[in-house]
């Protein structure tokens, strides 16, 4: 078994990291999940948490709210719409992210309101998960 | 022969026109390396987007439930045209190229009987596309105010075109703009939008298990990919368009130089003319004597 794998996380704006991971802790959209080398193909999106990914010798950890996660046989590509590096991340980021979320929610068809509040109510956990 | 006087002032002011067309040269080329790096950072988002719009729309783009972004509304009556172009002229052709092209797919939808609706992004290509198509305006996107282009903003126009879109405004979503070659070359491109068109990888596709299930991440995916293709196009344009000013100002500032040379001859010989005039009158003052 291989004990690595290629982990890439890009946000539209940039490529923010590109290593080899051992595992890489996911926030996905109906549960966390670590996906480890030669996990089984799987595509899913992401709910507002924080990201970990277990490089040789470190640990990254970034904050990332929404976008989706790609598990091949390759390696593991996080899209992210939008993510920080744990240490950058600020309590007023996290507020802007909610007040986004809020905004977003107050203009969403009934359709995906659950959704929307879902992801307010994800963004706020956000804050305590930080410490912040 | 035009008089010294006025000679000396025309090279003068010819002379801090090319100080100018150098000064905006440089900055051209200094803001064209930052735009084009933004693009290139941004490209692997894009290409891995495309990559998994590939493998799930191979899947649903047969289905009857497929999404309306993927499969269209079932008509094509009415399209919308975004054009994208600069806040800034002095850029060459960059704009009325991007104009030419998406004024002449109008025509031709108008022709066949569809109806066109347009946005504009960018001012200079709303200066243009007014004459003849205020009428089909429906809106535009002011982007003077921004100093870096982010996904954010093309966010902004993503959600304006999916909420018209939602609301039943237009059925065909189609992009105008440049996209950067070189610095000399940039290609005036139009790509469809909506319905989503997708590159499918040709081979087997490896089978994804997909979380919540495929109808849902489809539905999420497609405004994104969107935006993403509008991000990129935005992106493409604004290095584009460094590009198109730069060499617009290089072509500006040889031929400052030239006129500069062809005024300093003109001058030069005019000197001389009044220099030889002059010696001839002292002369045959002389001989009268």
């Amino acid at each position: 078994m291989a004990d690595m794998m290629q982990f890439d996380l890009v946000s539209p704006e940039r490529m923010l990291a590109s290593f080899e991971a051992s595992e890489v802790e996911i926030p996905g959209a109906e549960g966390d999940f670590t996906a480890m080398p030669d996990h089984a193909a799987l595509v899913t999106t992401m709910r507002p948490g924080v990201l970990k990914a277990k490089g040789a010798g470190q640990t990254s950890e970034y904050v990332v709210t929404g976008g989706f996660v790609e598990v091949s046989g390759a390696g593991v590509s996080v899209l992210a719409e939008h993510a920080v590096p744990r240490d950058e991340i600020s309590r007023d980021a996290v507020e802007a992210m909610i007040a986004e979320a809020e905004s977003a929610a107050a203009e969403v068809t009934p359709g995906l309101k659950d959704a929307a509040d879902k992801r307010i109510a994800d963004t706020r956990g956000l804050l305590e998960q930080l410490g912040l | 022969m035009a008089n010294l006087k006025d000679l000396k002032t025309r090279i003068e002011s010819v002379k801090s026109t090319r100080k100018i067309t150098k000064a905006m040269q440089m900055v051209a080329a200094a803001k064209l390396r930052r735009a084009q790096e933004a693009a290139e950072n941004a490209r692997p988002y894009g290409e891995r987007m495309a990559a998994v719009m590939g493998n799930l729309a191979q899947g649903a783009a047969g289905s009857e439930t497929a999404p309306k972004l993927l499969a269209g509304t079932g008509s094509d009556k009415v399209h919308l045209l975004i054009v994208a172009t600069s806040e800034r002229g002095l850029c060459g052709g960059f704009n009325s190229s991007i104009v030419k092209l998406a004024k002449s797919h109008a025509e031709n939808l108008v022709a066949a009987g569809k109806t066109v609706k347009i946005l504009t992004v960018g001012k200079k290509g709303r200066e243009q596309m007014k004459r003849e198509w205020a009428g089909s305006f429906i809106a535009h996107v002011d982007h003077s105010a921004v100093k870096k282009l982010g996904y954010v903003n093309a966010q902004a126009v993503a959600r304006d075109v999916l909420q018209r879109f939602e609301a039943g405004e237009f059925d065909v979503v189609t992009i105008f703009y440049n996209v950067f070659q070189s610095v000399v070359t940039q290609i005036p491109t139009a790509r469809q939008l909506i319905p989503a068109e997708v590159e499918t990888a040709g081979g087997d596709a490896p089978f994804y298990e997909y979380e919540p299930d495929e109808d849902e991440i489809l539905a999420e995916l497609l405004p994104r990919a969107m935006t993403t293709q509008i991000f990129t196009a935005l992106l493409e344009n604004a290095a584009s368009e460094q590009g198109a000013r730069m060499s617009a100002m290089d072509n500006a500032t040889r031929n400052a130089g030239e006129m500069i040379e062809k005024l300093t001859i003109e001058y030069n010989r005019s000197r001389q003319a009044a220099i030889t005039n002059e010696l001839i009158e002292i002369i045959s003052g002389a001989e009268a004597l």
